[in-house]
């Protein structure tokens, strides 16, 4: 992660090439939770951008400071101070949203993404590709749950960003826009980006991106990474 | 007490944390795969959910007296990740047994969302604090339950013939997606 890139690079492989929620599966619950309408996928997403930009900035300024033994819990408190403020921001100019989006706005600060990129790339890195970097996921995050609530609101609901679509809003299939029909657009967007990558599925979550990592060392990659091991060894 | 069993069956089946609400998918994906291992997450969980509901209602309370309620999601999480490290370090002196079969799962509860989720959920539900407690351990042990059934969903997929794309996380996904769908059946069960 160290060696130089061009600050574009930092940029542009959030967006697809290492998109945190299609590629490195991270940050699920929010993937499914809010992408019931397009529009309330795309609060959350620039909500978690929003986070995730200001963390990587504080955290890279900070990384010399913070002793290694609490990196975390500092990491935790940090982002949940960005937090606290994007919930007072939006309560105060968008409140609809605010009320749609419900827990899971307090439930940004536990993201993985966000605690993932700090551990792996804000603290290790200079300001501005920590910033970059914190953009690029941070939109990738918003892609990935812009296509999951489109297809969610449009075969759900039958309209997309609140406007009733023609033929399909006549009888929608409720099914999609229930808990069951979350997991199962996910599960068929990631076959789909498989498939388009024309590449082997993931059979593992690599240690790089993994937030626990620091805690376990790598040590339980053989045969008990309790959070890594999602399809490990098959 | 016939309020408090209301409450635990609400969060086990009718309101399941992992299935209906979606909080702690990243634990539930991860560790889902034998059933040691959900039993040994689902335990911490249980243990760590109901001393953080516990915990943090005094908090609240604090905070509620000072009128300083917004800062609640950054005591809280703090609350929780201090309190996993005490017990952590408590159990690795007092119960080296138990240690040892919790132990790999501490450090990753401070980062699933369903034990900051329910000490939320329970400050915006308005609950007493014996009913914090009651949720807590209805959620702890939904959270179980769905871990341990789903552990066994996951043996019967990698046995099976899927095509290639959809191997792996897809894969499972959509059988998730399917135990989701049974415990729709549920939430018929209104009080």
């Amino acid at each position: 992660m160290n060696e130089k890139k061009p600050l574009g690079a930092e940029f542009t492989k959030g967006l697809l090439k290492e998109n945190p929620v299609l590629v490195m599966l991270l940050g699920m619950c929010p993937t499914l939770a809010v992408t019931t309408m397009a529009s309330n996928a795309i609060g959350m997403g620039l909500a978690t951008t929003f986070v995730l930009v200001c963390s990587n900035l504080v955290i890279s300024l900070l990384k010399g400071v913070i002793p290694k033994a609490v990196r975390l819990p500092c990491f935790i408190v940090i982002i949940a101070g960005f937090v606290t403020l994007i919930s007072f921001i939006m309560q105060r100019f968008l409140p609809s949203l605010y009320e749609s989006l419900g827990v899971f706005l307090t439930l940004i600060t536990v993201n993985c993404i966000i605690l993932g990129r700090a551990e792996a790339f804000a603290s290790k890195n200079k300001v501005l590709p920590s910033v970059l970097d914190g953009l690029g996921m941070g939109l990738g995050f918003t892609g990935a749950l812009l296509i999951m609530g489109s297809i969610r609101e449009i075969f759900g609901a039958g309209s997309w960003f609140g406007i009733k679509l023609p033929v399909i809003s006549n009888e929608p299939m409720l099914i999609f826009i229930m808990p069951a029909g979350g997991f199962f657009v996910l599960g068929c967007v990631i076959a789909a980006v498989n498939k388009l990558a024309s590449r082997k599925p993931p059979k593992e979550i690599s240690c790089e991106n993994c937030p626990s990592a620091a805690i376990c060392k790598g040590k339980g990659k053989d045969n008990s990474c309790p959070a890594g091991e999602s399809e490990a060894a098959k | 007490m016939k309020e408090m069993i209301i409450i635990i069956v609400t969060a086990v089946f009718v309101n399941n944390v992992v299935l209906s609400q979606f909080m702690g998918i990243c634990a539930f994906l991860g560790v889902s795969k034998q059933l040691k291992s959900s039993l040994g997450m689902g335990g911490a969980v249980i243990f760590v959910m109901v001393c953080a509901a516990a915990c943090t209602y005094p908090v609240y309370m604090l905070l509620d007296r000072f009128e300083i309620t917004y800062l609640r999601t950054v005591a809280f999480i703090l609350v929780i990740a201090m309190f996993v490290q005490l017990i952590e370090i408590v159990m690795k002196k007092t119960m080296p047994g138990l240690y040892r079969a919790l132990g790999v799962y501490l450090p990753l509860i401070t980062t699933n969302c369903a034990v900051l989720g329910v000490t939320v959920a329970n400050i915006d539900e308005g609950y007493s604090f014996p009913q914090s407690l009651a949720n807590a351990f209805g959620t702890g042990v939904a959270f179980t339950l769905a871990l341990v059934l789903f552990s066994g969903v996951r043996a019967r997929i990698a046995n099976s013939d899927i095509p290639e794309t959809f191997k792996g996380v897809p894969a499972t996904l959509i059988a998730a997606a399917i135990v989701s769908l049974s415990f729709m059946g549920f939430s018929g069960m209104a009080f």
